[in-house]
């Protein structure tokens, strides 16, 4: 049976409104408390959550991110509804546990995912810039590692129940969120902890936030959008695609910013970022060579997991783990500079990675 | 008999990838490939179209997607 039935959003049009969608409401979600030029960060906010649940004590990241559960309920609900829900997984899930860990870390060290990474080039971060070299060098390491047959396996289909775990722990989270809510002057609700200052003190109501999630992951499941996919794609295969939905989300950004007086250029002094140059680079590399041997970026993981791909959804343990480690560990960066042990952190998850790029040879 | 490219069970780029290697080695001809995902499928089709090969898409009944790609 030949198919029919058109999907609108994954068209060069559909992919370049889809990123111009998630960049103006980014740009709104700042205007309405979320952080400066962190907005919709998906690994800031994965580490807000590890904040939030206590796994990480730094104080001043812990928020219960209702965009991250959106962009996983918002895929789920959208391939539910067009039937493309299929649980799977098995596709070397610990390798996977340790490339969202390393991810993480790597972005904690720039402090951002490649969302941020554009989301700061538009807010006027000048820093971002290194950050994106860094992202495009190591998304390029990892198409050397492509054309070399690392493979890290099939995947087989799953339960039912498997495919739907990670949209149950979201689910779970959210529940935990309304129970829970912030209180003011107050670190701790129930379980949850919360911040009294600092990004993580930092959101929109709570209505905004999920409901932007869930708009967002059901438009991204749609289109397929992933920020390191766009600039894969384009060194592989000269396929612009994803890219047009890249460019797309930076423009946006970049206008809605401009217009809500939100586009501040410059290098120093930007919100949640350092100046220390060469670990921008190389912390975004070491997180882009991981996304991309993981096949996705932290956003493009959640989005999987919604569709009821576990080994996406272990990515996205591990980096809620990675994120814990990352803090407790003094790895992750602040606005003063590297913390004690980044560099270490570079080098032993670069070690890692080589090891994982050059043992998946097929 | 045509060469049959099964990429079932991976993830991108390895389906794109392995198809671009087969049609690149056919030169024109008929190749198949076989998908077990949406995003596989239209990441194949898209491929193989901006390569200039035809594409048709054969939905099966357990999921899976066999694509049929003609270069004259």
């Amino acid at each position: 049976m030949a198919r029919g039935v058109k999907n609108v959003f994954a068209t060069s049009l559909g992919i370049l409104a889809v990123g111009a969608i998630i960049g103006v409401v980014a740009g709104f979600l700042q205007k309405f408390g979320n952080p400066a030029n962190m907005a919709i960060c998906v690994a800031c906010f994965g580490r807000d959550i590890a904040g939030a649940l206590g796994l990480h004590r730094a104080g001043v990241v812990q928020y219960m991110r209702p965009e991250i559960i959106g962009f996983v309920l918002g895929s789920f609900a959208a391939a539910l509804a067009f039937k493309e829900f299929k649980p799977s997984g098995g596709s070397a899930p610990i390798t996977r546990f340790v490339l969202g860990m390393i991810a993480m870390i790597g972005a904690l060290v720039f402090l951002g995912c490649p969302w941020r990474v554009i989301l700061r080039l538009a807010g006027g971060d000048g820093n971002a810039l290194f950050g994106l070299l860094g992202l495009v060098t190591g998304v390029w390491i990892g198409t050397l590692f492509f054309k070399s047959g690392f493979n890290l396996g099939r995947s087989q289909v799953q339960s039912m129940s498997t495919g739907l775990l990670l949209p149950l722990m979201m689910l779970g989270l959210l529940a935990l969120r309304l129970i829970f809510p912030p209180v003011a002057g107050e670190a701790q609700s129930g379980v949850l902890w919360y911040s009294l200052k600092g990004p993580g003190a930092a959101y929109a109501p709570l209505f905004l936030s999920l409901g932007a999630g869930l708009g967002i992951g059901f438009l991204a499941q749609r289109s397929r959008f992933c920020t390191m996919g766009a600039i894969r794609d384009v060194l592989l295969f000269n396929q612009w695609y994803l890219m047009t939905g890249f460019l797309a989300l930076l423009v946006a950004a970049l206008v809605t910013n401009v217009l809500l007086g939100q586009f501040n250029p410059g290098f120093e002094g930007q919100p949640v970022a350092h100046t220390m140059w060469f670990w921008n680079f190389a912390g975004m590399l070491m997180a882009g060579l991981a996304f991309a041997l993981a096949g996705g970026c932290p956003g493009r993981q959640l989005f999987m997991s919604g569709e009821g791909n576990s080994d996406a959804g272990i990515f996205v343990l591990g980096s809620i783990v990675g994120a814990g480690i990352a803090h407790n560990f003094g790895l992750a960066s602040s606005p003063s500079g590297i913390g004690p042990h980044g560099m270490a952190a570079v080098v032993i998850g670069m070690v890692v990675l080589v090891f994982i790029g050059v043992t998946n040879r097929k | 008999m045509n060469q049959t490219v099964d990429a079932r069970g991976l993830s991108c780029p390895q389906p794109v990838l392995m198809a671009v290697q087969a049609m690149r080695k056919a030169g024109s001809g008929a190749l198949e490939v076989v998908v077990d995902n949406e995003a596989s499928r239209e990441n194949v089709a898209r491929a193989a179209q901006s390569q200039g090969w035809d594409v048709t898409v054969h939905e099966m009944e357990n999921g899976e997607f066999k694509l049929a790609l003609v270069k004259q």
